[in-house]
């Protein structure tokens, strides 16, 4: 799940770490009035789940109050990447005098957490980590150990952070270290953390991915999840444990296994189809949340064929074959479909469905061809 | 001779008495592996088709059964404790096929596993086969026959397509590995190469691969420098589209690796015939 910069921020401040005084507005008056509580120079900040978006012109710098309210219009009505502008952050505007880059994510290779800084913070991180990787500094932590005094040194010490900021920057290296394990992060980055003129430390640009898979422990953080930023059946997907991506083909696919339901997407296009979606119904998926599935393709207007391609393990394949037939029931598609079971209880799948009007098949490669054909009618 | 499990293996089945746990017990027991006991916190005492008893701790489970693997069946919620507890208790071999586990929790998993020189398949995997012998996990028996090709895949349900696809072209397999796709998993690509590398009964290897990750570039550079016997891949994920990306963080970390035809190519380069798709390969073996 990601989160927006201001929840980011929050999360930030409830573990120590500065972040600017301000608020999040919907609307332009709203905005206004947040900038007249601060008083003085306040930044106005597109709040959408996608990097870019100072590049894109969706983060603005207004004087006063009544700036303010004219740019936070501006930006309410843009589109970045595709993503609508629904609300913005009014923050202070801080005099920076230096921009440093400090974050914490999974290093999947190391199967470690790595804390990474770099002196040449802000918007060409990444240009920096491809040109100059020398400039970042990779420090892996021990999860068993978690983060040490040491480290937070040496991290100061390598982005040459003046010694009178090393305790307040021992503390934002904590606190960036609580907020990743506590809330199950998968990225807490702080880009940039600015030495501010008057000599403050601030995080004043946030991001953080909580892991989905812990959601079971932060059921507080449930609630931050912006259902606005996603695709409706995406969201009813998640409702019933699925794994859905729309895409812009005919052909819907339905598969058990996230390998299997790439591998099929694969097919598909080497024999001229294009899927519609990615769905993978996971391990052991019982007739109600492969009636879901079928539901969720089916609502989809391009989809023109259906492909079903379960291979059980886990998964049983007389249980998808009774919740396909559920699902048949009550959506009764117009599109051909396609199966191909095999399997455990592969079987009994297919007696099942015997008298249910589908094409079936027996390898993957003579499924795709045949739902490739039935979509072109 | 296999890799891993064989006949002698002797089981016990964390999870035994959940509906997955108890449905692959008897799948496994059908089989022929030889499941010796099952372990469920609070069932201590009962008995799984008057056949398996079932403990209420691993410890006592190995120290009244000598069981010497186990597998994991258990909510992810809970499976990061039964892997602990496992390695605790001396078990040498853990295959954890359970789905969903945070990945926090698993690196702190691995890092202890590591420290006891446990070898952990999985999570999220499929788990063991060596056709003929014993299976440990959820992998079909019936799809694979025995044979001198071995293989190795971080997917579960596109493994039972290759097996099923070598089954129809009538080729066998030494032993199916199925390592997991999580992105922090016990057992990589490189670990089992090298096993199938010394074992005499494979003779070739076939290694199924998908995007994300550096641990198929990795495997090449192994195959590269130290492998003697033919490697055919598949990679799933060529049409995969792109996430919208946010934060700088991943990419800082992996530059850009990671992508279906990054990878196709390293194997390539390697020596590793790939194929278009995954019924392509028993053709390529020949």
């Amino acid at each position: 799940m990601k989160l927006h910069e201001y929840q980011s921020k929050q999360i930030f401040a409830k573990y120590g770490i500065p972040i600017p005084k301000g608020r999040v507005a919907a609307t332009a008056s709203e905005a206004k009035a947040i900038a007249e509580e601060l008083g003085g120079r306040v930044v106005i900040k597109s709040q959408v789940l996608v990097g870019g978006r100072g590049k894109a012109g969706g983060v603005k710098l207004a004087k006063d109050p009544a700036e303010a309210e004219q740019l936070a219009t501006q930006i309410l009505a843009m589109e970045i990447k595709g993503l609508p502008v629904r609300k913005v952050l009014v923050d202070e505007a801080a005099a920076i005098e230096k921009e440093i880059y400090f974050s914490i994510t999974n290093d999947r290779a190391a199967r470690k957490p790595v804390m990474m800084a770099s002196a040449a913070g802000g918007m060409e991180i990444e240009e920096v980590a491809a040109k100059t990787p020398e400039k970042i500094i990779k420090l892996h932590i021990d999860p068993l150990l978690g983060l040490r005094d040491y480290q937070a040194r040496d991290i100061a010490a390598f982005i040459d952070l003046p010694r009178e900021y090393w305790k307040d920057f021992n503390k934002i290296a904590m606190g960036l270290w609580q907020a990743y394990t506590q809330t199950d992060a998968s990225l807490a980055e702080i880009n940039p953390l600015v030495i501010t003129k008057d000599k403050r430390l601030i995080a004043l640009d946030g991001k953080m991915i909580i892991d989905d898979n812990a959601m079971f422990r932060h059921t507080d953080l449930a609630e931050m999840r912006d259902l606005d930023e996603e695709a409706p059946a995406e969201v009813e997907a998640r409702k019933y444990g699925l794994s859905f991506i729309k895409l812009d083909g005919n052909i819907g696919c339905m598969v058990n296994g996230a390998g299997l339901a790439m591998t099929s997407m694969d097919i598909v296009k080497l024999f001229g189809g294009e899927p519609a979606n990615f769905l993978d119904i996971g391990g052991g998926a019982g007739a109600d949340k492969v009636a879901a599935a079928m539901r969720i393709i089916l609502s989809d207007p391009n989809v023109k064929a259906v492909l079903l391609n379960i291979f059980g393990g886990i998964t049983r394949c007389d249980e998808v074959a009774r919740g396909i037939l559920a699902a048949m029931k009550e959506v009764k598609p117009k599109v051909p479909m396609v199966v191909r079971l095999v399997g455990t209880n592969a079987e009994e799948g297919r007696k099942l469905l015997a008298d249910a009007k589908m094409i079936t098949a027996d390898t993957l490669a003579d499924a795709a061809k045949k739902a490739v054909a039935a979509a072109k009618g | 001779m296999s890799i891993l499990i064989n006949k002698n293996t002797r089981l016990l089945v964390q999870g035994i008495t959940g509906n997955e746990g108890l449905f692959h017990t008897r799948a496994m027991m059908a089989y022929g592996t030889n499941v010796v006991a099952g372990m469920t916190p609070g069932k201590g005492g009962e008995w799984v088709d008057e056949k398996i008893p079932v403990f209420d701790s691993v410890k006592v489970a190995v120290d009244a059964t000598g069981a010497n693997c186990t597998v994991i069946f258990v909510p992810a919620r809970f499976a990061p404790d039964a892997m602990y507890e496992a390695a605790d208790a001396g078990i040498p071999l853990i295959v954890c096929i359970t789905e969903g586990v945070a990945v926090q929790d698993m690196m702190r998993v691995r890092n202890y596993l590591d420290q006891k020189k446990v070898r952990l398949l999985g999570p999220n995997c499929p788990g063991l086969l060596t056709p003929g012998e014993a299976k440990v996990g959820i992998i079909p028996g019936d799809i694979a026959i025995p044979g001198n090709v071995g293989c190795v895949s971080r997917s579960g349900t596109l493994t039972y397509e290759v097996l099923y696809a070598l089954k129809l072209a009538g080729m066998g397999a030494s032993t199916c590995v199925g390592i997991g796709g999580d992105p922090i998993n016990g057992t990589n690509f490189v670990d089992v190469l090298e096993m199938f590398e010394h074992d005499p009964q494979t003779e070739k290897v076939v290694m199924i691969g998908e995007i994300g990750g550096t641990d198929e570039e990795n495997a090449a550079e192994y195959i590269a420098a130290k492998m003697t016997k033919p490697v055919v891949s598949f990679i799933a994920g060529q049409t995969a589209p792109p996430g919208k990306r946010m934060g700088h963080a991943g990419a800082i970390i992996d530059g850009g690796a990671g992508t279906a035809a990054g990878k196709v190519k390293a194997l390539e380069a390697a020596g590793v015939k790939v194929a278009k798709h995954p019924e392509e390969i028993p053709l390529l073996l020949k």
